[in-house]
């Protein structure tokens, strides 16, 4: 009987290398999810009509199984992480879009028109003012996301030991070893909390601005900070 | 349509106030100024010049602007706050900041509040800042929309004893939006009362207003206590003050027996320093023995000359005696008067300034 930390060779990684590879293609869809949703936020706060189709298509995107992106995308791009992180960042983007729009929209009217008066240009008054107030509610969406996807990345095993930490689920039915099983399940576990907890602490020392202790509740002076709901996180489980 | 044909001299180095009922498009004026609202037609001169001849954000830039509950940035620290034009017309970060210390110091912020962030300040501190902010680049005008009507009443008269305190020192062209008339009365050197649709009801310096109301949209609105109100603009300077019913609470038994037919049913009694503790009938004064426990309050006194009229019947109304007690900047006594002369001071001046007024018309 092997340990719990033996990683069978076939995953050409060690335990570490398995979470540094996780970490990956699980981290960099939500960047990229963040890069997209950024402007297509402000462009739905812009065009108010907007928000309700694109809203519509990511929710569509969101309800398209992996499996469907993989036959796909591996005409593509092949048998590679690449293939798994494109559909996570279109998944991402069902709760960072509506996590943007709402963040831009709660910042206050009022220092939105003092900005206006006092001179700022557009831009400026987007980047200097309207993100700043916005970053508590963003970073929100972000730790939804952020979760989802470090959970959503073992679907890469469908296409050949991909699937980085999720590869052990499959090795542990092969093998027999139910040991990688949990291995898999607790340390997917422990980065999701890991991850999140820097998130937590990015938005800490990014507001030393907020009210201690309002976190993510929303109150009446910090409009800004309404959390995201979490249904998104949740329906991962069918998958 | 918001405002319709609203045409408005605003006279330069003075504050002039829009009031009028909720909804009748004060703040929209106050947005074409700035052009945070463009005007369907017409045009807005700024000293002759059209103000669309420049970019929009210079204008603005020019131009300080205060709102309810201040509408401060509440990502950035007071000092940052207060350094936000200065900062967009492109000056230094270390000039901004000495500049933004400055104002906290004319406004009346502790300069320990420098480093704090909107939400650690009282109301009417983030108001301060609001004002602050405002005056950073030194803008010739300033558009305040209903500024002070978040904060309590304590706070309201303060800041607005503040307003016109930093006003004397630095002349700006202020044009001031609020509903309250007691506020437009208070600090405007010109009130336009506006009525439904932005349309000009009266245009008039404070007093006038009060005197002669133009029609009775603007009297209804000008409120019940009018007459009361007007007194504010009396100076108490022409009240005939007696002086001889009081005494020290210190007098001998003849003093008192000099002053118990001084003219007043009462004596006020004042402390060795001639401060006022409480008025007295003769009778029951005993030289050498007097009990402060035992005289009657004397209310709020007034101070002789700098305050209004209205002060002084205030003081009269509500002293137990019916007489007002007028002390000088010290806070010593100068003399009591009673309601009956203050009423005839009252003709008096009603006199003076109607009669001319009448004639005019
Ligand atoms: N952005 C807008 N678009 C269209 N109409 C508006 C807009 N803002 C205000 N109005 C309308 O213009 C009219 C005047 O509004 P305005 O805000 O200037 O009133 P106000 O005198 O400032 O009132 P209040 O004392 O309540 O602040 C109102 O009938 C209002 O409904
Ligand atoms: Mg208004």
């Amino acid at each position: 009987m092997s340990g719990f930390f033996d990683i069978p060779s076939d995953l050409q990684h060690s335990w570490w290398g398995l979470i540094g590879l996780h970490l990956r293609e699980a981290l960099l869809p939500v960047l990229a999810g963040l890069l997209l949703a950024l402007p297509l936020g402000q462009l739905c706060v812009r065009v108010r009509w907007l928000y309700a189709p694109v809203l519509w298509v990511t929710t569509v995107l969101y309800a398209i199984p992996s499996l469907a992106f993989f036959v796909v995308l591996i005409d593509y791009t092949g048998q590679t992480e690449l293939t798994v992180m494109i559909p996570l960042t279109v998944y991402s983007l069902v709760v960072l879009v509506p996590a943007i729009v709402d963040a831009v929209r709660s910042v206050p009217q009022e220092t939105l028109a003092a900005a206006t008066a006092m001179g700022f240009g557009p831009v400026r008054r987007y980047l200097q003012v309207q993100l700043p107030i916005a970053v508590p509610a963003i970073i929100a969406g972000l730790r939804v996301a952020t979760v989802s996807s470090i959970s959503l990345v073992s679907v890469g095993t469908l296409i050949g030991n991909q699937g980085a930490l999720g590869n052990l689920l499959h090795d542990a039915t092969i093998y027999n070893r139910p040991e990688l099983a949990w291995n898999a399940v607790i340390t997917m576990a422990v980065l999701a909390m890991l991850a999140d907890a820097v998130l937590v602490l990015v938005r800490v020392l990014l507001t030393p601005w907020m009210p201690s202790g309002a976190g993510r509740r929303t109150t009446p002076r910090t409009a800004g900070t309404r959390p995201v709901p979490a249904e998104p996180a949740l329906k991962d489980a069918a998958r | 349509m918001a405002v319709d044909r609203l045409s408005l001299e605003i006279p330069d180095r003075s504050i002039t106030v829009l009031v009028g009922p909720s909804g009748c498009g004060k703040t929209t004026t106050l947005r074409m100024i700035n052009r945070m609202v463009e005007p369907t037609e017409g045009t807005i001169l700024i000293d002759g010049v059209d103000s669309r001849q420049q970019p929009v954000n210079i204008l603005r830039r020019s131009m300080g602007y205060v709102i309810q509950n201040a509408g401060l940035f509440q990502h950035r620290t007071i000092i940052d706050n207060i350094a936000t034009v200065p900062r967009l017309l492109g000056w230094s970060k270390d000039k901004s900041r000495a500049r933004a210390r400055e104002l906290m110091e004319r406004v009346g912020l502790d300069a320990a509040l420098a480093k704090r962030y909107p939400y650690q300040l009282s109301g009417g501190q983030q108001q301060r800042v609001g004002v602050a902010r405002a005056l950073a680049a030194d803008p010739p005008v300033l558009l305040m929309d209903e500024p002070f009507s978040a904060v309590d009443p304590v706070v309201r008269k303060g800041l607005q004893d503040e307003l016109l305190r930093i006003q004397e020192e630095l002349g700006k062209t202020i044009v001031f939006v609020t509903h309250d008339i007691d506020e437009a009365v208070k600090i405007g050197t010109m009130v336009a009362v506006l009525r439904t649709g932005g349309r000009l009801a009266q245009f008039a310096p404070p007093a006038e207003l009060l005197s002669s109301p133009a029609d009775a949209f603007v009297e209804d609105f000008l409120g019940a206590d009018r007459g009361i109100r007007r007194l504010s603009f009396f100076s108490s300077a022409g009240l005939d003050l007696l002086t001889a019913p009081i005494v020290a609470v210190d007098a001998t038994a003849e003093q008192i027996a000099a002053r118990a037919d001084a003219g007043a049913p009462y004596l006020l009694v004042t402390d060795v320093d001639g401060k006022p503790l409480g008025w007295s009938e003769p009778g029951r004064l005993t030289a050498g023995r007097i009990d402060r426990g035992q005289l009657l309050s004397h209310g709020r006194p007034f101070v002789a000359g700098q305050e209004s009229l209205r002060a002084a019947l205030d003081c009269a109304v509500l002293s137990p005696t019916g007489w007002a007690v007028a002390v000088d900047g010290e806070g010593r006594a100068a003399g009591v008067v009673s309601q009956q002369a203050i009423g005839e001071a009252i003709r008096g001046a009603h006199e003076d300034s109607v009669g001319p007024a009448k004639v005019l018309r």
